[in-house]
């Protein structure tokens, strides 16, 4: 069988900055891979190549068998890839559960003149969007805060909702982008559950950022690791953990 | 009952029957506004839900009308066809207008939009042959039908209102549902807008193309209301008295057209009665008061208030 995601020899520059140097490899269906690696290693460059925001300038990027890189941004979510951002990227005038009914906007099809005659299968449609949206929040202990518009709301819940929002398209894969970055202990052991959960009870294949490292070690099967843009290991957690690359390269980053 | 449908229904009542206790000059003024407010619906579709600022508004106004006129003129065509015309030639020109701005970004885009309104006069003026000119076309208030008793301004305002109503019923259904999230969703945060699948070219475009549509509809009702055309009504005080309209009714809000739209309307007429020699240093004064007192346009402060009166004490 096939990899679900294949990234072949990906590079990006900007100017004289190489972000990405040849990176490649595959990722199963069902799986947790982390991607880990020091500030500036490449990580969100990455992630913002599958979202189709970078183009690589060398390599491609392989989804169930297609490459990524004919389709427009919009396309991604369609075709089953969410994703969350570093530096939260929600919609700040509307509540909670309108930024997650916008997540539902890739896999619904009403247009313009439908939705100004407000015809009965935009209705219905819409009453779709709505409980799928409202599922979602009961799913990640947010219906409290649905109704609330989310500028006013705690870093950790964001964080929540924008994962809501990512759910919402029914991802093939999911790209979480440092999504325990800024929460408590308490809160990144709650994540670890969560994201235990999404990837048993939807089925959901994710793709881990994170600097968290007794998360990632804990929810991942695999990890992959990049440094200045390359990748410099891949394995089991337990052998990232010993790896003498890996470990030089996290504690130069230290110094 | 909510408090919107009650809102709704008192205002209905009073456009009833406004024609009927007023003179045919005031009531003119109050098709006036539901004209401006038409057209302001337009502008806040573009400018307050989807975040593209337009500094020229007026010219789609103008095609709207001079669409209008030179069919009634030209081709005696009955006025009611104008209607849809001016709309439908807006909705393309105003598409096709948002396909090169989706290069341009908020002050960049205000600026393109600012040029297309200093140009269109002269435009109109240019191509005499059609237009006629600087004279402009003068046309003649429709009376009437089925002999019914009422004047010809009446009559036009009882028309502007049904116009009005089922341009804001398609207002709402739009906004209200999932391409109305959309477009708030490119105005708030537009990669992430993306990256859910939004068709950020496309819906941009598309929302000039219906916010233009909007516009150019009120334009061809105002053509008919005011039965002349002449480049110089759609000069650049135009366009910017409709940002003004749109900004202090509340933007992104479907209910500050009708706001705005009586504020530009009347406004400027009590600046004049207060000062004959400087009425816009008052209505200036008036403006920056507005927004001082409520910053979120009118729709927004009367949305504070009815909180404020709801909310249980505590
Ligand atoms: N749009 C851009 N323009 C110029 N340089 C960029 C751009 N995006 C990223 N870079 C550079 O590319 C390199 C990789 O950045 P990237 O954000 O991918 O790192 P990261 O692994 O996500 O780091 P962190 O852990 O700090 O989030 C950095 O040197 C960064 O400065
Ligand atoms: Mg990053």
């Amino acid at each position: 069988m096939s990899a679900l995601l294949s990234v072949r020899d990906v590079t990006v520059r900007f100017g004289g900055i190489i972000a990405l140097d040849g990176v490649s490899f595959d990722m199963d269906e069902g799986l947790v891979v982390g991607l880990i690696g020091p500030n500036g290693a490449g990580k969100t460059t990455l992630f913002n190549c599958l979202s189709r925001l970078y183009t690589p300038n060398k390599g491609d990027i392989v989804f169930q068998g297609g490459s990524l890189l004919g389709r427009a941004p919009h396309e991604i979510s369609t075709l089953g890839i969410g994703r969350t951002f570093q530096n939260l990227a929600l919609f700040g005038t509307m509540t909670a559960l309108q930024n997650v009914m916008v997540g539902v906007h890739g896999r619904t099809r009403s247009d313009f003149l439908s939705n100004a005659l407000r015809l009965s299968w935009v209705r219905d449609e819409e009453e779709q969007i709505r409980s799928a949206a409202a599922e979602l929040l009961r799913f990640l202990d947010l219906e409290r805060v649905a109704h609330v518009p989310v500028a006013g709301l705690a870093f950790g819940t964001l964080k929540r909702v924008e994962l809501a929002r990512a759910l919402a398209s029914r991802p093939k894969l999911l790209l979480l982008d440092e999504p325990a970055g800024g929460l408590n202990h308490e809160e990144v052991g709650v994540l670890g559950t969560l994201l235990r959960s999404v990837k048993d009870q939807l089925g959901v294949t994710i793709l881990l950022v994170e600097h968290h490292m007794n998360l990632v070690m804990q929810v991942s099967d695999r990890v992959v690791v990049l440094d200045f843009g390359r990748k410099i290991a891949e394995g089991a957690p337990v052998e990232i953990q010993r790896n003498p690359e890996v470990i030089r390269a996290y504690l130069g980053d230290a110094q | 009952m909510s408090a919107p449908t009650i809102a709704v229904l008192v205002a209905a009542v009073i456009a009833l029957v406004l024609p009927f206790m007023l003179s045919n000059f005031r009531l003119f003024q109050f098709t006036q506004v539901f004209i401006y407010a038409i057209a302001l619906l337009g502008l806040n579709m573009l400018t307050g839900f989807n975040g593209q600022i337009s500094l020229g508004h007026g010219a789609f106004f103008a095609v709207g009308a001079y669409t209008g006129a030179i069919m009634m003129d030209r081709w005696n065509v009955p006025y009611g066809w104008t209607i849809p015309v001016g709309g439908l030639l807006c909705l393309i020109v105003g598409f096709l207008f948002g396909i090169p701005a989706l290069r341009l970004e908020g002050l960049y885009l205000a600026l393109a939009t600012f040029a297309l309104a200093l140009a269109v006069p002269q435009i109109l003026k240019y191509f005499e042959h059609w237009t006629g000119g600087s004279q402009g076309i003068v046309l003649t208030k429709p009376a009437a039908p089925f002999g019914l008793p009422l004047s010809e301004d009446q009559w036009f305002y009882f028309v502007t209102l049904v116009v009005l109503f089922v341009m804001f019923v398609l207002a709402r259904n739009l906004l209200s549902g999932r391409i109305g999230r959309a477009l708030v969703a490119i105005r708030d945060n537009p990669l992430a807008a993306e990256a859910m699948g939004v068709n950020k070219a496309l819906y941009k475009s598309l929302t000039f193309g219906v916010s233009a549509a909007y516009t150019g509809v009120a334009g061809a009702l105002s053509a008919v209301a005011i039965a002349f055309v002449a480049p110089d009504s759609f000069n650049i005080l135009l366009s910017i008295s409709l940002l003004t309209g749109s900004v202090i009714g509340g933007l992104a809000s479907i209910s500050g057209a009708i706001y705005g739209a009586l504020f530009i309307q009347f406004v400027p007429n009590w600046a004049q009665d207060i000062s004959k020699a400087a009425p816009w240093a008052i209505f200036g004064l008036f403006l920056i008061v507005f927004m001082y007192v409520m910053p979120y346009g009118i729709a927004g402060a009367l949305r504070l208030v009815w909180n404020r009166l709801t909310r249980p004490q505590g």
